[in-house]
């Protein structure tokens, strides 16, 4: 009796090897990428390839000015990416992501500007679409058993068309200049004290979730990550973050627009990780009829992942009208989509459902408009952008499919 | 649970079929089966492949709606309309297929649908009762964090089972619970099942091998092509069995006893 004291619950096989030391952790981590868990690793090698490949063509591109930019502009399409995160989670699709934010900034434009309507009440009316957009399309699913793929891709034209109609006599709205939405867009800045405040944050959550787990765990009997893997995390991820702000005010600063955006990720990434509704989109995403059998109300998280995209959809399209100053008819075309899309998979989520998670739009968004960015910077024509974005999805969807055969066989899902 | 909480009395029937006929198309995979499970009770099903046992667990899982015929649980009448009504009742199942997402670890797995604390998961306290669990279960699972899909097939058995034992359920199926297991778990899982009558819980068990059905049933109901087919106590006579079974005294299992027997004793003089 007084061995399995000593032995804690989850030590009790001698098979697996335990890897609570920083050499152990290296060793896991090399264990799982060559499974074919690759994480984060595709993003960190793409970012070091990309920053080398356009600083070297114009050392403009690391200023900190320039990054400045580049977040704003990811902020936009990035909240698409959150919400097509979402959906990939399942398994599904929706293409209709890049026409519903053209719909919500046509019609931001003609309540706000055009009608006179309060801001505040303009923007809920176009995330309300957003959902009863999504909830059609997760209707379609459900009852009628119309694959997203088709749904969204008729929805993609239906909301262009009408986002057209809404323009269609002005062809596009300029939203005002002084009005705070367009200075949130373009101009808003935190203070230099706050964001540096705010990049301390992840740590102290870390450190101090981290200590409370390692308590309750202790307390129960179960085995603990050790103080020092601990103190190493939280260490490097503030220094990391503390590096980026204080790269960043060098120049502009960390625009709120962006702040927006990663807080909207944080949530997410808990609801995913930390609730029941998480457990289900995962178990959804990757056995649905067990899922089913297991008393999962199925029908419901589709809706809920579906409303989500369509609603972040609304949400992005706002921000980007915001940025532009405009709601205009090309407003949500061209690459919107397909870049929210390329961002969610290269960032590690998977096209196939049940693997994924929010910080892959994040670092995904920025790997998109870091290359986008670069090739502006090289004054080249959209022709030649439209071309190496797309190659370079090809490569993530590849990525893609080559990891998740390799999990298969190494036994990880 | 949604309905009554109060556990059954020894010998009381929890569920009770009457009629029930399951059609898939113009295939009648089952036609007017008559049932009773009582509290503390192993009935076992048994038949020949097709005879539409896992089609019965699956209508009483709620996974597929019976055709027409009723089901009585705890006395009233039920419509199990989707899998979440069966377990809200308190009808547990363990299916063939096991029915676990692979890209989930155990934990996950075994508290699927029912986590603990939904809006911040308790992960400390399922991980414990994961261990607990599968420690009354004798199971070598090496690692509850690790995903199902790296888990043998033994394995992912008894997490299968261990989750339909998870919500304290008044009765349990399983289909084919000892179809992947070793000799020790094999053990065990009877040893369990056993546990499980004698705490009171009704429990189906289907299973192709005679021996364990033996070991611990209680009765035995024989299906043969979607129907009744008998009922029999554990000393059956295995040549009784395989009639049902088969139905027909003569068949290849009596023919190939025979000639054994014939081979053994030598041609008669």
């Amino acid at each position: 009796m007084s061995e399995a004291k000593i032995t804690p619950l989850d030590r009790a096989d001698e098979r697996v090897r335990h890897d609570d030391t920083i050499k152990g952790a290296v060793l896991a981590f090399v264990d799982r990428v060559r499974s074919g868990d690759l994480g984060m690793l595709p993003v960190a090698v793409g970012l070091v390839v990309i920053s080398a490949v356009f600083t070297s063509l114009n050392p403009l591109f690391l200023a900190p000015n320039n990054l400045v930019n580049l977040l704003f502009d990811c902020a936009t399409v990035g909240v698409i990416s959150l919400g097509i995160v979402c959906v990939l989670m399942l398994g599904e699709i929706d293409l209709s992501v890049g026409s519903m934010s053209g719909l919500a900034s046509a019609l931001i434009g003609m309540f706000w500007v055009n009608m006179g309507l309060p801001l505040p009440l303009a923007i809920l009316i176009a995330l309300a679409a957003g959902a009863l957009i999504g909830a059609i399309y997760a209707s379609l699913f459900n009852w009628i058993g119309m694959p997203s793929f088709i749904s969204t891709l008729a929805g993609l034209l239906a909301l262009l068309g009408f986002q057209l109609y809404l323009l269609g006599t002005s062809g596009s709205i300029n939203l005002p200049y002084a009005s705070s939405m367009v200075k949130f867009g373009q101009l808003l800045i935190m203070p230099a004290w706050f964001s540096h405040t705010v990049a301390l944050l992840p740590g102290i959550v870390l450190l101090w979730s981290g200590l409370g787990v390692a308590r309750q765990r202790k307390t129960v009997g179960l085995t603990a990550q050790p103080l020092s893997m601990l103190l190493v995390k939280v260490v490097a991820l503030t220094a990391a973050l503390e590096f980026a702000v204080w790269y960043l005010n060098l120049g502009r600063g960390v625009p709120w627009m962006f702040g927006l955006f990663v807080l909207l990720v944080v949530i997410m990434n808990y609801a995913l990780t930390r609730t029941k509704w998480g457990r289900s989109m995962f178990a959804v995403g990757g056995n649905r009829e067990a899922a089913r059998r297991s008393g999962i109300n199925v029908k419901r998280i589709y809706l809920s992942a579906f409303m989500l995209c369509s609603t972040l959809a609304a949400l992005g399209g706002m921000l980007s009208a915001s940025r532009l100053a405009s709601s205009s008819q090309q407003a949500g075309t061209g690459d919107v989509n397909l870049n929210a899309i390329a961002a969610a998979v290269i960032g590690g989520t998977s096209l196939f459902g049940g693997r994924g998670s929010a910080y892959s739009a994040l670092l995904g968004i920025i790997v998109i408009q870091a290359i986008s960015n670069g090739l502006t910077l090289l004054n080249l024509s959209s022709s030649l952008r439209y071309m190496i974005t797309g190659g370079v999805l090809a490569v993530a969807v590849i990525v893609d499919s080559l990891a998740r055969r390799s999990r298969a066989a190494h036994g990880r899902g | 649970m949604t309905h009554s909480t109060r556990p059954p009395e020894q010998g009381e029937t929890i569920l009770s079929l009457k009629g029930v006929s399951k059609k898939f198309g113009a295939v009648s995979a089952l036609t007017d089966i008559e049932l009773d499970v009582r509290a503390g009770e192993v009935v076992a099903l048994v038949g020949d492949n097709g005879a539409g046992k896992s089609t019965l667990v699956k209508v009483l899982a709620g996974v597929h709606q019976p055709t027409s015929g009723t089901v009585e649980f705890m006395g009233r009448e039920v419509t199990l309309d989707n899998p979440a009504t069966a377990l809200n009742l308190g009808i547990a199942t363990v299916f063939q297929d096991l029915a676990l997402c692979e890209n989930l670890d155990v934990v996950a797995n075994l508290f699927l649908g029912h986590e603990l604390n939904p809006l911040r998961l308790n992960e400390v306290q399922m991980e414990v009762r994961a261990w607990t669990l599968l420690r009354e279960l004798a199971a070598r699972i090496p690692s509850v964090r690790e995903p199902v899909a790296s888990l043998s097939g033994g394995q992912r058995q008894t997490v299968a089972i261990a989750r339909s034992l998870l919500l304290d359920p008044k009765i349990i199926m399983l289909d084919e619970p000892t179809a992947a297991l070793g000799v020790a778990q094999t053990a065990e899982v009877l040893n369990l099942i056993e546990r499980v009558r004698d705490r009171g819980l009704g429990v189906i068990i289907i299973s192709h091998n005679m021996e364990d059905v033996r070991a611990v049933a209680d009765r035995i109901v024989v299906l043969r092509l979607g129907r009744n087919s008998g009922i029999f106590t554990p000393d059956a006579s295995n040549h009784e069995l395989v009639a049902a079974i088969t139905g027909a005294t003569e068949n290849a299992v009596s023919r190939r006893t025979q000639r054994k027997a014939v081979e053994v004793e030598g041609p008669r003089v």
